[in-house]
């Protein structure tokens, strides 16, 4: 069961701060995932206030980054069932896991970050890994 | 892991995902829940259970590291007279 929307909308907002745009519907989803040109980061959003809250943070210092993804969305797991599901399904090679991350170039996943890789780890490093991977697949020349 | 406790309150690694090696052949990685004097006790377990055609421990290993951990069991309780190394799965090289 989903939890009170009063309860997640700060981790949702979080997101939008950082230029994040929430898809919560399958049509969104799909408009967005569905025929992709350039890069696109996934962030599979979570209420765990321990592995989320590095999470969102460590995703809001790569955002500083000089390099990075073309477009920035997020799904809601636990929330927005339905678009999650869905977006999982453009990641079915990786098992589902929240909160976590996926990296796209033109529609093909170049970067994946699990659950375990966020858990314990501080948002600096887990951030880390994300600029290498924008370094590596979200240059002007790949 | 950074050395924090990930969730503060409960054991250290309450809420990690861990891979248990037991003293038999039997590979789990979990989300470590709890101990207590039954044992150790994982959520969301892949299990591998070595068997002839089926993968190594290291193909197992390397696959869940790469593409996550299958579910095969929502619960799984090892007792602690099994176990013998609990690792954070990030702490893992294959």
């Amino acid at each position: 069961m989903p939890y009170d929307p009063r309860l997640v909308a700060p981790m949702r907002e979080e997101m939008v701060r950082m230029g994040a745009r929430e898809l919560k519907t399958v049509a969104e989803v799909d408009e967005v995932l569905g025929d992709q040109k350039g890069t696109t980061l996934v962030f599979v959003n979570s209420v765990c206030g321990c592995a989320a809250g590095n999470a969102r943070p460590a995703l809001a210092v790569a955002l500083n980054h000089a390099v990075r993804p073309q477009q920035i969305v997020t799904v809601f797991a636990g929330q927005d069932v339905d678009a999650t599901a869905r977006a999982r399904q453009y990641f079915s090679d990786y098992q589902p896991s929240s909160p976590s991350i996926a990296l796209f170039r033109d529609g093909e996943v170049v970067h994946f970050i699990h659950r375990h890789q966020i858990e314990g780890q501080s948002p600096q490093t887990v951030a880390t890994n994300l600029t290498s991977a924008f370094d590596k697949f979200c240059g002007a020349t790949v | 892991m950074t050395g924090h406790v990930f969730h503060p309150g409960h054991h250290a690694l309450h809420g990690v995902t861990v891979l248990l090696e037991t003293k038999g052949r039997v590979v789990y990685v979990g989300r470590f829940d709890t101990e207590d004097e039954s044992g150790i006790h994982l959520v969301d377990v892949a299990v591998h259970e070595p068997e002839g055609s089926g993968p190594t421990r290291e193909e197992f290993v390397r696959r869940t590291l790469k593409f996550g951990v299958r579910v095969d069991r929502k619960h799984t309780l090892v007792p602690s007279a099994e176990v013998a190394s609990i690792n954070p799965l990030s702490d893992v090289t294959s």
